[in-house]
């Protein structure tokens, strides 16, 4: 168990002694984001921006044009809400090669409350044409996904939790761009997931085993871009979909998966997650209680469904 | 003296540039001429005398870098690029039409020679800003000039950047703010309230280049359509291109400088002209070829 936080620092001083043009713009969150590491390892290829996230995002395109890797470091709701024009008139309209270092995603912010909590940014991020979305679930895909993103010609928005998650993979995992994996096969109900909620969705299918249920768990690292064929695929094997995420259910993985199949192969899909509403300020245990995400709740509601 | 002939076909360039602009416009059915004309011969010393530029080499690594910021003024930017060689003139006909390279707000994705995109307002800058640290970092020796509109100087992002490159002491990013006092629709003027245009200058009032400095910056301060003002003080931000203050070019200009009819009337922001207006357009900006 590592935190993606200490993922992202850890893995961009290691890119840093390999790959020169790899440089880190921070927006005054380096401490919490754990770019810090990066400001220690290498302070002339660390660039403090200042409070001002609007600005730092058109810098990076600047610096990508001389042949830089930019990483940009901040909360993830400053980026999708804040930064959101330059990113997509910058970033996104002219395929410019900035990577975006999503941190505190989601509800479990670190008691920061609704403010800080961004239950939107997949819904954004996936409307934007050239802009590619990925959700690691652990240390291990976190690690795999930056790797990826800084050898990837062109806009990358990386959705990093903050906090310690569970492992899902181990070493020998390779991350492909569209690629869903299969982490429990069941025929019952299908849990479709990303981010370290799959963990949770693992958890809960246990939980169902003791009661009967099978279970399976996809987990989609890749909301954007999604392999359709292999989620229809998944889909048609299970007699219930469920989607779940740290995230609103409009227009997320939720919303990814409805489309899919309502076109490829029409099916009724009941969507976990957020339901227009915002969080608050609360321990980690307490949101996956209130949002009913917790292996046990999601047990439960699956339970309900099946019955 | 021979730098006043120059003077003189620079003068020449901008009223074709002016012409080209504004029949170009009224060749597509929309478009903007006010900002376009208020910017036209800052652009065109720009590309014909200070940047070290290659139009057959767009991407040369060595260039001089020059972002539109205000990019509705897209179509100035555009013909000063095509009486430079790096477009056709005759492309000029294709702007804001279906798969040109010539689009409404300046793509760079499509036209080789623009550095980035801009249209969404305040941008520019901080791409300008990236672009003079990288150099810095590379130790690459070009300069990076950003055009910034005064009413575009109204969005946060602008200020973000203004207070960020002096931290860096980018003395190769010049900003240059073409201050031609009109914006849109902006606000009315108050009853006995004289600006230079025909709605209220949105810094009237305001020490910009006070604030500028105290953030700073090198300031100069210009007459936008006086190249005898225009072409040292864009070179004297150039020469300083080794040192430790980024410059900002105050640029006083009216806003559809040229042509009696447009010239401080916020309508002209964005307006086709009629066929009888081109010819009086002609006739002001001494184009004997126009045929109309």
């Amino acid at each position: 168990m590592k935190a993606l936080r200490d993922v992202f620092g850890d893995t961009l001083v290691s890119l840093g002694s390999t790959n020169p043009n790899v440089v880190v713009l921070d927006a005054d969150l380096a401490n919490s984001t754990k770019a810090d590491k990066f400001a220690m390892a290498y302070p002339g290829r660390f660039l403090q921006m200042g409070i001002a996230e609007q600005n730092f995002v058109g810098v990076a395109v600047g610096l990508a044009s001389l042949g830089f890797v930019p990483w940009l470091s901040s909360f993830t709701v400053f980026f999708t809400h804040r930064a959101i024009d330059p990113i997509r008139m910058l970033v996104a309209q002219t395929h410019a090669n900035v990577k975006i270092g999503a941190a505190y995603a989601g509800l479990m912010t670190g008691l920061t409350g609704k403010t800080h909590q961004d239950v939107e940014d997949l819904a954004i991020m996936r409307a934007m044409p050239d802009m590619t979305v990925l959700a690691p679930a652990d240390a291990i895909e976190g690690e795999a996904i930056i790797r990826w993103a800084t050898e990837y010609e062109g806009p990358v928005f990386v959705r990093l939790a903050r906090d310690a998650c569970p492992n899902v993979f181990d070493q020998e995992y390779r991350f492909i761009p569209g690629r869903t994996i299969s982490l429990k096969e069941g025929g019952d109900v299908l849990l479709i997931s990303t981010g370290p909620q799959s963990a949770r969705c693992l958890q809960a299918a246990e939980l169902l085993q003791g009661q009967g249920i099978s279970a399976g768990v996809l987990h989609v690292p890749s909301i954007k871009p999604a392999n359709k064929e292999e989620i229809v695929n998944a889909a048609e094997k299970a007699k219930v979909v469920v989607t779940v995420e740290e995230h609103s259910i409009y227009g997320g993985l939720g919303g990814l998966v409805a489309e899919i199949l309502s076109e490829a192969s029409p099916r009724r899909v009941i969507r976990f997650g957020i339901e227009d509403r915002w969080g608050e300020s609360a321990p980690n245990d307490y949101l996956l209680e209130a949002f009913q995400m917790s292996p046990p709740r999601l047990s439960e509601r699956i339970q309900k469904l099946v019955a | 003296m021979s730098s006043t002939i120059d003077y003189q076909e620079l003068e020449v360039l901008a009223r074709k540039g002016r012409w080209l602009a504004i029949s170009t416009v009224a060749g597509s059915g929309a478009g903007h001429v006010g900002g376009p004309f208020s910017a036209m011969d800052i652009m065109v010393a720009l590309y014909f005398r200070v940047m070290k530029i290659r139009p057959e080499e767009p991407k040369w690594p060595e260039r001089d870098r020059f972002i539109l910021s205000k990019g509705h003024s897209s179509i100035g930017q555009y013909v000063v690029m095509a009486l430079r060689g790096f477009l056709p003139i005759e492309e000029l006909k294709t702007f804001d039409k279906g798969g040109s390279r010539l689009q409404g707000h300046p793509d760079v994705t499509r036209l080789p020679g623009l550095e980035t995109s801009t249209g969404s307002l305040g941008q520019g800058l901080s791409v300008g800003l990236g672009m003079a640290l990288g150099a810095r970092m590379r130790g690459q020796k070009f300069q990076t000039f950003v055009m910034i509109g005064d009413g575009e100087l109204q969005e946060g992002m602008i200020w973000e950047a203004l207070h960020v490159a002096p931290r860096y002491k980018l003395g190769n990013l010049t900003a240059i703010l073409d201050w031609n006092g009109l914006q849109q629709f902006g606000w009315v003027l108050a009853v006995n309230e004289q600006h230079r245009g025909d709605r209220r200058d949105p810094w009237s009032g305001i020490d910009l280049r006070g604030i500028f400095e105290k953030l700073g910056w090198r300031c100069l301060e210009i007459n936008g359509h006086d190249f005898s003002q225009i072409v040292p003080a864009l070179e004297s931000a150039k020469a300083s291109g080794d040192s430790d203050q980024p410059t900002m070019i105050i640029a006083h200009t009216i806003k559809g400088k040229g042509v009696h009819f447009t010239e401080g009337k916020h309508e002209w922001h964005s307006k086709v002209a009629t066929k009888e207006e081109l010819k009086i357009v002609a006739a002001e900006l001494g184009i004997v070829e126009a045929g109309v």
